[in-house]
C-alpha cells in the first residue's frame, strides 16, 4: 500500500464513524446524502483491500550480503 | 636426533618442551571442564587454582585482565564445576604445565542458565527489551513472513492457522536453520533481508519445541539486535508455552507458540467482511429510515389546516363572488324591466301621436313630387304630382289648382 493512502483500518473506522453519525439522525437531508455517498465509497474502498489476495506461498531465497 | 648421551641445560630442556606445546594449535585455545580447588586469590589480582577430575589435575592461572572480567560475574570458589578457555603451555621458568585462563563458565545443568541470564541482564540494560521501542502488528497485512526451518512442524501450523483465518493470505518464507552453529546467523541475516526486500509487513521467527541448547540460537546477541532494529514488526515464537528466549523479550510481540503467533498476525477475513457488511446496512436502515420520516412529515405538513385554509379562503371568495353576481343580475335585470316599462309607455305614448295613428282617425299626408311631406300647400306647385298618403293606401294626383287661405286655428 502505498504511503498516503488510507489502511484498511482507517477506512472501517471512518465508515463506522459514518454509520454512527447517520444512526443518530437529526442530520440535514443533504448532509446525510453527502455522508450516504462517503459512506458508499469508503465501502468500495474497504472491499478491495479486503479482497486484494493472491493466497502466495513463496520462499525467499536469501543472499548473503545482498544489495 | 637426540641420544641419551645428548647433554641440555635446563633453561634448553624447558625451552625446547615450550616450543613443542606452542607450536600445536588446538593447545592454543583449549575449553577443559573440571572441578576447581586449591583456589588462590593473589593480591595481584592474579588468581590460581588447579582444575581437577576424578582421575588428574591441572594448574590453572588466571591473569588480573581475564579473571577482572568475571569477578563479580561468577565469583569463584572450591568444588564449582566450571568450564574454562585459555592456552595451555609450559612455563620454561618452573617447568611448569598449565592453563593460562582466559574465560571461565560455570559448568553443569546451572551454566547454561547462567548465561542466559547474564545474556537477558546485559541486552536489558542495552535497551533492546524496551517498551516503547516495540511496533503495533498491522492491522490488515498485506503478505505474513516467516523465518523458521523449512521442514518443522512450526511451519505447518503457522500456514494452516493463516490459511483458517484468512485463506487467501499472502505468506513469504524465509527458511533457516533453527539450530546449531550457523542457525544464529542465518536468522539475523533473515530478519535483515526481510526488511530489506519489504516482502511482508509482520514476520513470525520462532521454532518448534526443543531443549534449552536446542533453542540457543534465538538467545544469541546477533539475532536480538537484528530482531530490535528490524522495521517490520515481529512476532517470536521459539518453543513451547514455558520456554522463554532472548528473541521473547527483544521481539514486538511474543506468542507461546508458532499456531498463536499466526492467530496474533492474521485477522479473521469472516469478522472484517462482517464489519463491513454492518456498516453498510446500517448506513442504509439509517438513510431509509430518515427519508420515511421526512416523508410522513411532510404528508402531516399537507394536511394541515395551514395549507388546506387557501382553499377555504378561496371558497369563500367565490361563495362571495357568486351572491355578488346574483345580486348584480337581479338589479340589471330589474333596470331593465323598469326600462321596458317606460319603454312601453313611452312607445304608446308615441304611438298615439304617430302620424300614421293619425292617418287612422281618418287624416291624409301629402307628399309632393319630390316626395318631401308637404305640411302646407306651398310644398305643392301647380301641374306638379302630388302622394296623398291615406290610411290604407295612397293616391297620385296632379295638382290642378292651389286655393291658399290658411284655416284658422281655433
Amino acid at each position: 500500500m502505498k504511503k498516503g493512502e488510507k489502511s484498511f483500518e482507517e477506512a472501517l473506522l471512518e465508515l463506522e464513524q459514518i454509520a454512527d453519525k447517520l444512526s443518530k439522525g437529526n442530520i440535514p437531508l443533504e448532509d446525510m446524502m453527502k455522508l450516504y455517498e462517503e459512506g458508499q465509497e469508503l465501502g468500495k474502498y474497504c472491499k478491495k483491500l479486503l479482497s486484494a489476495y493472491d493466497k502466495k506461498l513463496e520462499t525467499a531465497e536469501v543472499k548473503l550480503n545482498e544489495g | 636426533m637426540f641420544n641419551n648421551d645428548y647433554i641440555l641445560s635446563v633453561t634448553q630442556l624447558n625451552e625446547y618442551v615450550a616450543s613443542m606445546l606452542k607450536r600445536d594449535i588446538l593447545l592454543e585455545n583449549i575449553g577443559v571442564r573440571g572441578e576447581i580447588s586449591g583456589l588462590v586469590k593473589h593480591s595481584s589480582g592474579h588468581v590460581f587454582f588447579s582444575l581437577k577430575d576424578a582421575n588428574a589435575l591441572v594448574r590453572c592461572t588466571m591473569f588480573k585482565q581475564y579473571a577482572d572480567q568475571i569477578r563479580y560475574k561468577l565469583p569463584l570458589s572450591d568444588g564449582m564445576q566450571v568450564l574454562v578457555r585459555g592456552g595451555a603451555m609450559i612455563y620454561v621458568k618452573d617447568g611448569q604445565f598449565r592453563v593460562n585462563v582466559r574465560s571461565i563458565e560455570r559448568e553443569g545443568s546451572g551454566a547454561i542458565f547462567e548465561r542466559f541470564s547474564e545474556l537477558k541482564k546485559r541486552l536489558e540494560a542495552r535497551g533492546l527489551f524496551d517498551e516503547a521501542h516495540k511496533k503495533a502488528l498491522p492491522y490488515l497485512p498485506q503478505c505474513i513472513g516467516v523465518i523458521t526451518s523449512p521442514t518443522g512442524a512450526a511451519l505447518q501450523d503457522i500456514i494452516n492457522i493463516t490459511r483458517r483465518r484468512f485463506p487467501d493470505m499472502n505468506i513469504c518464507l524465509c527458511p533457516v536453520t533453527v539450530q546449531g552453529a550457523s542457525a544464529a546467523g542465518e536468522i539475523a541475516e533473515a530478519i535483515r533481508f526481510m526488511n530489506r526486500k519489504k516482502r511482508a509487513d509482520v514476520l513470525i521467527v520462532g521454532r518448534g519445541g526443543g531443549s534449552i541448547e536446542d533453542l540457543w540460537a534465538f538467545n544469541e546477541e546477533i539475532v536480538a539486535q537484528a530482531i530490535y532494529d528490524s522495521e517490520i514488526p515481529i512476532v517470536s515464537a521459539v518453543g513451547h508455552e514455558t520456554d522463554f528466549s532472548i528473541s521473547d523479550f527483544t521481539a514486538d510481540m511474543r506468542a507461546p507458540t508458532p499456531s498463536a503467533a499466526a492467530e496474533l498476525c492474521v485477522p479473521l477475513y469472516d469478522v472484517l467482511a462482517e464489519k463491513l457488511d454492518r456498516c453498510q446496512d446500517s448506513i442504509l436502515a439509517s438513510v431509509q429510515k430518515t427519508i420515511e420520516l421526512k416523508d410522513s412529515c411532510l404528508d402531516s405538513i399537507m394536511s394541515s389546516a395551514v395549507l388546506a385554509s387557501p382553499r377555504n379562503i378561496l371558497e369563500s371568495y367565490k361563495t362571495r363572488l357568486d351572491s355578488g353576481n346574483k345580486a348584480l343580475a337581479s338589479l340589471i335585470r330589474g333596470a331593465a324591466d323598469r326600462a321596458r316599462e317606460r319603454l312601453g309607455s313611452l312607445t304608446a305614448g308615441l304611438e298615439a301621436l304617430s302620424p300614421l295613428g293619425v292617418l287612422e282617425r281618418g287624416y291624409a299626408v301629402v307628399k309632393n313630387e319630390k316626395g318631401d311631406y308637404s305640411s302646407g300647400v306651398n310644398a305643392l306647385k301647380v301641374g306638379e304630382e302630388a302622394n296623398i298618403i291615406m290610411n290604407d293606401g295612397s293616391v297620385l294626383v296632379s295638382v290642378d289648382e292651389i286655393r291658399s287661405g290658411a284655416n284658422e286655428k281655433r
